[in-house]
């Protein structure tokens, strides 16, 4: 590996997952704000919150839109993913190195981070995907169709009863919040910390935002990942120019802002959650 | 004429007693009797010049202006109908203080019993007596005249001289209750509408035999409140009476709520008013405090929170004031009516709908075992997640800072600096 080579970047997210990853910010930190607007009503900052934002029907119309928008990011998702597996034939989504699929070496490779924690072996090798990072994702699938679902019960609630008896809209809310507050708190602290704040990567790794990442990192990272590419000469496929200083500038700005609204709603959230 | 005499006339008769009087003095006159009878013009000589150093000088004001006193209710009577024990001009120093008792036995012997009487001779001070609320007794005009004190629109602000001074309540324990009353739908009723018929201090309190409200015999007192307010809202009084709020004052049980435990006794809000329609839910909750409880965890209670009054709060479901328990088929909440209460807001509302409920409690595994077991796999899934990923950031966390070997595969120094570079 030369140093000409670590310099260089190659694209691990394409331009369709950068904006679908934008969308779920954006609506999340929606959904959340006025989700928790609804759920801890009880508080003074929900209250300024909802009069802020122009009373209850202002959030809950809000919370709609992020709702919808979000459910389009999802299916669009699905749709993706059906249509390459199906329509394109494309091998390895569903198992193998690129797959979101948890395998055998997501459980070797937790195992192997815990020895490492406790300074009992070295750290996996970890391939395209790590196994906290295919939590992260089944995470948000799951808590998107379990709150999607038990909120488009709640939204048409008559509808729904003519289906279900109407007590279940109770257990429709009940796990709506349950479960949105599970992903908040995950994704403002686990998912925060996992991919921007612990120490390798602090404050901010750009790569969802750039897309690419050097050489060095990929190889560092991903070794199994990087080393299998540059074998099949997939690699030089990936290669991309340096991330433009607008982007990057881009990328700290959302960070920032994610990070902040994050943080406020996480804190609220959690002093309310105690103090109830 | 002799005070004795005085008083035994009707107040109906004060007025022929009067001219009797006036005409019997004209008599005196021209008979030459030892004492000079008085017209008021001979008391006026004197008692209308305000600023006779003479009279000046006395601790008591003895001044009586002659044109606030003619067209005052008791100017007819002339003075010496009161002032009874004055038979000659001039008159001896020292004279005897008026009782309004001769004329108005009624009203002063109702008096007599009130809480203003008892404080007055339990606490040997001087508390309010009849001028004090009915004004100058030259002045005075009767309970009609929209000059009186205690004509109602002047009522509230006669009571409140006393009950709207912050010092006099501290001191004697009793509420602040003016500026409460002001701020009232009567209140608003009286100063912005301008209407008699609005309810004033006297409406509910009584006029003379005003009594507190821990005496069973007082118009205030708790079971008596109904009836009181009922005086004008006959309506609300008998839905309440046949609701199970009135059941239960009826059959004697401690704590059932009367008009004022909901609306309050002198801050009575418009029931319109936003403010009042989100707090009332709390009122409820005085009480109903797990049934409160219940609804907060719902839809309607946290949208009830952020003060959106267009959903289901207690009484959009459980009535106004006929409220019944649900095991009368009567109830608004009775399960073949909830189809139609639930129908007032939800559209294509049917019995599968209504099995909804609106007080769930997750810790109940009676009342809804799917609920119930919902809520516990809830809290393990939070828990377990949290403990698993909290305990795993918090081992990634210090393994990274303190690092040492066996440690991570370490990228070469030059492009561990590229990356630190190109990360910030």
């Amino acid at each position: 590996m030369n140093s000409n080579d670590s310099d260089s970047y190659y694209f691990r997210f394409s331009l369709g997952q950068r904006y679908l990853h934008g969308l779920v910010i954006v609506t999340f930190l929606g959904l959340a704000a006025t989700g928790m607007t609804l759920r801890f009503s009880e508080r003074g900052w929900a209250k300024q919150m909802a009069e802020i934002t122009g009373g209850f029907t202002a959030v809950l119309s809000l919370h709609k839109l992020c709702a919808v928008l979000i459910t389009a990011g999802f299916l669009y998702h699905i749709g993706e993913v059906v249509f390459r597996a199906m329509i394109k034939k494309e091998r390895g989504l569903f198992w193998g190195p690129n797959s979101m699929t948890p395998q055998p070496k997501d459980a070797v490779d937790l195992f192997k981070m815990l020895r490492w924690f406790f300074w009992m072996g070295p750290q996996p090798q970890f391939d395209h995907f790590a196994y906290w990072e295919k939590f992260d994702y089944w995470a948000v699938f799951w808590g998107m169709a379990i709150i999607g679902a038990t909120g488009y019960m709640m939204w048409f609630g008559p509808f729904f009863a003519r289906l279900v008896p109407g007590y279940v809209l109770n257990i429709a809310l009940l796990i709506h919040g349950e479960e949105a507050l599970l992903a908040v708190w995950f994704i403002f602290i686990i998912h925060f910390f996992n991919s921007h704040f612990r120490p390798e990567k602090f404050p901010l790794d750009p790569v969802i935002f750039t897309g690419r990442l050097t050489a060095g990192e990929y190889q560092h990272e991903r070794p199994l990942d990087y080393s299998r590419l540059g074998k099949s000469g997939a690699l030089e496929m990936l290669r991309a120019d340096p991330p433009p200083r607008w982007l990057k500038n881009f990328s700290g700005l959302i960070a920032v802002v994610s990070v902040g609204i994050g943080f406020f709603l996480l804190v609220l959230t959690l002093i309310a959650f105690w103090s109830k | 004429m002799a005070y004795g005499s005085e008083r035994i006339v009707s107040g109906l008769g004060r007025t022929a007693c009067a001219i009797a009087a006036m005409l019997l003095s004209a008599v005196a006159v021209a008979q030459a009797a030892p004492t000079k009878a008085l017209s008021d013009r001979d008391c006026l000589s004197c008692h209308n010049l305000r600023a006779s150093a003479k009279l000046q000088a006395r601790p008591v004001s003895v001044y009586v202006n002659a044109e606030i006193f003619q067209p005052s209710v008791h100017s007819a009577l002339g003075c010496v109908s009161c002032h009874s024990d004055i038979h000659a001009f001039p008159h001896p120093e020292s004279v005897r203080p008026v009782s309004c008792a001769g004329c108005h036995p009624n009203q002063t012997s109702a008096f007599a019993g009130s809480v203003h009487a008892i404080a007055e001779r339990e606490k040997k001070q001087r508390f309010p007596a009849c001028l004090d609320c009915h004004g100058n007794p030259h002045g005075m005009r009767a309970k009609n005249d929209p000059k009186s004190r205690v004509y109602p629109l002047n009522l509230p602000r006669t009571c409140g001289s006393c009950h709207g001074n912050p010092e006099l309540a501290k001191k004697y324990g009793f509420p602040d209750v003016y500026p409460l009353y002001m701020d009232s739908i009567h209140g608003f009723a009286l100063t912005t509408d301008g209407l008699l018929v609005a309810a004033t201090c006297a409406s509910c309190h009584g006029a003379h035999n005003i009594l507190s409200r821990k005496d069973p015999k007082s118009r205030t007192f708790p079971e008596n409140v109904p009836a009181t307010c009922g005086g004008c809202h006959a309506g609300v009084q008998a839905d309440y009476l046949a609701g199970a709020h009135g059941t239960a004052m009826i059959a004697g049980r401690a704590n059932a709520p009367v008009c004022t435990n909901c609306h309050t006794a002198h801050q009575i809000a418009q029931v319109g008013i936003v403010t009042w329609q989100v707090k009332t839910v709390a009122t409820c909750g005085n009480c109903h405090k797990q049934r409160l409880h219940s609804y907060r965890d719902t839809f309607h209670g946290q949208v009830t929170e952020l003060g959106f009054v267009a959903t289901a709060r207690c009484w959009s479901c459980h009535g106004v004031h006929l409220i019944l328990p649900a095991s009368n088929p009567k109830s608004k909440v009775a399960r073949a009516n909830l189809p139609a209460t639930c129908g007032k807001c939800h559209l294509g509302v049917t019995a599968s709908f209504v099995s909804y409920e609106p007080h769930p409690n997750p810790h109940d595994r009676r009342q809804n075992p799917a609920l119930y077991y919902s809520a516990i796999f809830m809290n393990l899934l939070l828990l377990g997640v949290f403990l698993f990923f909290g305990l795993h950031t918090a081992l990634w966390l210090v393994r990274s800072l303190i690092g040492g070997a066996p440690g991570p595969r370490r990228p070469p120094a030059t492009s561990a600096k590229k990356d630190d570079g190109e990360s910030r």
